[in-house]
């Protein structure tokens, strides 16, 4: 059992937990994740490292409610206890084996959309820890959706935007890209955008265009996380590719977003769940709440 | 009295009655069954079975004392060699091991030595027999890392020889194959599996699960910051193969990894579990090994229609005799001599049928079967909506690539020798499918033992 230190709502469907989990917290780097499972009957829902302890022995983890899953994860309290944690997944973000004289000389831009805010903080907490301040934009639908601001504004030079305007710049984070970019001329070696597949696809397609170098962490549908399965593949330039044992960060240039998303709706949207139900039934069974698939 | 040249038939579940549930399809001997089958065993001095046994269980032995009724005495034989009975009784390819040498197979059927170990290894549960327990403990750490049948076998071995044993397991349950990839039908998880792995733990053997060795921590790790003095690798083979033909991303194509695990250790077919798995209405599973069968047949279960694509003929079908039987019986069609060449997708991707051509049997390969050859021009479609691959697994190399100092060869296998398990580093040997790719339970399992045997037989001299 994997006990529950801290837990709070951050927004209206975001939530942080602090977790137990002395052998992830011992090794984990930014850029990996871990996989958690609520109880014997839940699934393995997979999750990035937001922060890490390691004298504590903590793994902190950011997560928004989307489906059945992760709303019964809301509900757990400080003091509850997850079933099962383990990691951490995937490999670490590049920069982190890098060396670090070289890496002080390039000039890095995080895009963060969404919940996405979680996994950039502690790559930009690293680099900020290792003397390198990075730039970042985070990107939300609202004031309300902003999240861990306070938290990146002590690590980075932040930029913070929302789709309605209602707090700090109004637009989608690829309009303040062109802006640092185009209008104030600054240079960037590498780009790293983390959000939903749309928002990654977006910034790919510009920073393209831009002839910017841009990673991506993708977030498939996983089962168990260690290559065992294959639900996570992906096509990366002409390869097919693991996200839980290649990834999850990928050249974002390379990667094939429109095959990602429609594999991402397989069991997760009400089009897709809608879909499953017309072909097949009763196949829907998690009682997510708004696909209407267990009546 | 029966013929004495056939076994003593085994009920089985009606094929149409099991092709709808998960419930086990053989229901094995009762008491009087398994007496009477015992009593065909003609108790040979110079026993071939033993021979075919890749454990060398004492089969005349184990048998005779079955025939007057004394199972627990039965039990303690078959334990000394197999950790895992009442699974090998179960999943062991036994027509081509022990009952493929039983001298009664020369005029009739052989004896049916996995029937009634299978009935042997139940009984004891039954009964609440237990493997005889450790001798002293000794206080000398060891680590296993893989719960399959080679990681629980080398744990219960060095735990009766009195070390103190921690196996670690990366997925949130143990057992491996055994629970991820052989659906319940065959192989109940909890009357079964789970009893089994107890056995195990009973003898003193500790467990961490949700540790994957290469990321939560490393060979290297266990052995200078966690006072392991030895690591038996039996990680198996997991990573599975795709064809690299087009629409292979589509949604709607798994590999048989991937829908036996959402099956078999999520439990997606039953209601009170939350992860999802797709019904089709018509299932093509590619391949033709125990791992299509098992695809195949648990596609069945939930309502398709199912059909085995496989390249080669009949003959050279490498699932097990009963495994095929058990398919066809149930309605598992099967297309052999035939392989797809495309899967096809609708416009929002999903599987909407598959591409296939006919095939003919031509010279022998390198592996003494006869390569499969296109027939010019045979190609056609398929309606199907869901599509299993299942070509086959490879080991994962989580861990080789993260030890320092062990060799694999160019199949990613860890490269260990078959006496003693021992790898190109000291203090490490391996077993199972991880050294040898993809095979079989028993083989895992005695590569567990012989692991078991190299590692006393290192900290033995070591500690003297
Ligand atoms: C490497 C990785 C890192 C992630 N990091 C985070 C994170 O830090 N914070 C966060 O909020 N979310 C993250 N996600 C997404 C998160 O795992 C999903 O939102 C969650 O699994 C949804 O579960 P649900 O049952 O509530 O939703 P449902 O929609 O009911 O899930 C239905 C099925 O689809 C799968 N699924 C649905 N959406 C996703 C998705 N986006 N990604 C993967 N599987 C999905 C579920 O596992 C389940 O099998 C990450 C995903 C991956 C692969
Ligand atoms: C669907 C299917 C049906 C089969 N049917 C039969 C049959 O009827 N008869 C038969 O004899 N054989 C059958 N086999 C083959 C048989 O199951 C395997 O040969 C056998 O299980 C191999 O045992 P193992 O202990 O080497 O590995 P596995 O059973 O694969 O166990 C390896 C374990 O190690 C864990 N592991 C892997 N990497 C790590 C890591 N880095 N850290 C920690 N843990 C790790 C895995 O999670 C797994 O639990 C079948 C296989 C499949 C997939
Ligand atoms: S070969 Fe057959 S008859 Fe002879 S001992 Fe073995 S099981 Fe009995
Ligand atoms: S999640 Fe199973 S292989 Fe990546």
């Amino acid at each position: 059992m994997y006990k529950i230190r801290e837990a709070k709502q951050l927004t209206d469907n975001i939530y942080l937990m602090n977790v137990e989990a002395r052998r992830v917290a011992k090794h984990c780097e930014p850029g990996q994740f871990i996989i958690v499972k609520i109880d014997e009957e839940g699934e393995r829902i997979p999750l990035t490292i937001c922060d890490y302890d390691r004298e504590e022995g903590t793994v902190t983890i950011v997560f928004q409610v989307i489906g059945a899953s992760t709303l019964q994860m809301s509900k757990l309290k400080a003091g509850d206890s997850f079933a099962d944690f383990v990691g951490p997944l995937g490999k670490p973000s590049e920069f982190v084996t890098e060396d670090l004289q070289e890496l002080k000389k390039k000039k890095i831009l995080f895009v963060a959309g969404g919940v996405g805010t979680a996994p950039v903080y502690p790559q930009v907490k690293w680099l900020n820890e290792h003397g390198i301040k990075a730039d970042a934009i985070v990107g939300a639908k609202n004031k309300d959706l902003v999240i861990l601001e306070e938290e990146m504004e002590q690590v980075s030079n932040l930029y913070v935007t929302t789709d309605d305007g209602s707090y700090k710049r109004k637009g989608m984070v690829t309009e303040v890209i062109k802006d640092l970019v185009v209008n104030q001329k600054k240079e960037y070696d590498v780009v790293v955008a983390i959000g939903p597949m749309i928002m990654m696809k977006f910034v790919c397609l510009l920073t393209k265009e831009l002839g910017l170098h841009t990673i991506v962490s993708m977030n498939p549908i996983m089962v168990d996380g260690t290559g065992m399965c294959g639900a996570c593949r992906l096509t990366v330039g002409d390869e097919v590719k693991f996200a839980c044992v290649d990834g999850p960060e990928f050249d974002g240039h390379l990667v094939n977003f429109d095959e990602a998303m429609k594999r991402q709706q397989m069991y997760k949207t009400e089009e897709g769940r809608a879909y499953l139900k017309e072909k097949e039934g009763d196949t829907h069974h998690g009682g997510c709440g708004h696909c209407g698939g267990e009546e | 009295m029966a013929d004495v040249l056939k076994k003593v038939p085994v009920r089985e579940q009606d094929p149409k009655v099991r092709a709808t549930n998960f419930e086990e399809v053989c229901y094995g001997y009762n008491k009087e069954e398994a007496m009477e089958e015992a009593s065909r065993c003609i108790n040979c001095k110079n026993a071939k079975c033993i021979t075919g046994c890749p454990v060398s269980i004492d089969i005349p032995a184990f048998i005779a004392q079955a025939k007057e009724g004394k199972f627990d005495e039965a039990y303690q034989i078959i334990s000394k060699s197999s950790a895992l009975p009442a699974v090998c009784g179960r999943v062991c390819p036994q027509e081509s091991q022990c009952e493929g040498k039983c001298i009664r197979g020369i005029k009739g059927e052989p004896v049916s030595i996995g029937k009634l170990e299978r009935f042997v290894a139940d009984w004891a549960k039954e009964n609440g027999v237990k493997p005889q327990l450790a001798t002293e403990k000794n206080g000398h750490k060891v680590a296993v890392i893989g719960s399959g049948p080679a990681g629980l076998t080398c744990a219960g071995d060095l735990a009766k020889l009195g070390y103190d044993v921690t196996i670690f397991e990366a997925l949130h349950k143990p057992g491996g194959v055994l629970v991820y990839g052989i659906p319940e039908f065959r192989l109940p998880k909890d009357k079964v599996v789970a009893e089994e792995v107890k056995n195990v733990l009973s003898l003193g053997v500790k467990i961490e699960t949700n540790v994957i060795i290469g990321k939560s921590t490393t060979v290297d790790e266990l052995l200078t910051e966690e006072g392991f003095e030895a690591v038996f690798i039996g990680s198996g083979a997991g990573l599975p193969m795709f064809m690299g033909i087009p629409g292979e991303n589509a949604n709607g194509v798994f590999s048989a990894n991937e829908y036996l695990t959402r099956n078999n250790l999520m439990k997606a077919f039953r209601d009170d579990y939350k992860t999802p798995i797709m019904r089709g209405k018509k299932v093509a599973v590619v391949g033709g090994g125990n791992v299509a069968m098992d695809a195949a047949r648990t596609a069945l279960r939930l309502g398709a229609e199912v059909h085995i694509i496989y390249r080669r003929s009949e003959a050279e079908l490498p699932a097990r005799v009963e495994e095929v039987h058990h398919a066809k019986e149930e309605g598992v069609q099967f297309d052999l001599l035939t392989n797809p060449t495309e899967i096809l997708v609708d416009e929002n991707d999903w599987v909407k049928g598959i591409r296939c051509i006919r095939m003919e049997l031509g010279e022998p390969d390198a592996s003494g079967r006869r390569r499969p050859v296109e027939i010019p021009g045979s190609e056609f479609e398929m309606e199907v909506d869901t599509v299993i691959m299942s070509l086959g697994t490879s080991p994962n190399p989580l861990i080789s690539s993260t030890t320092y100092g062990l060799d694999v060869n160019k199949r990613k296998c860890i490269i260990a020798d078959e006496e003693f398990g021992k790898t190109s580093k000291e203090g490490v040997y391996a077993g199972g499918d991880a050294v040898t790719g993809a095979a079989t339970v028993i083989l895992a399992m005695g590569a567990g033992r012989a692991g078991a045997r190299g590692i006393h037989e290192y900290l033995s001299s070591k500690n003297k």
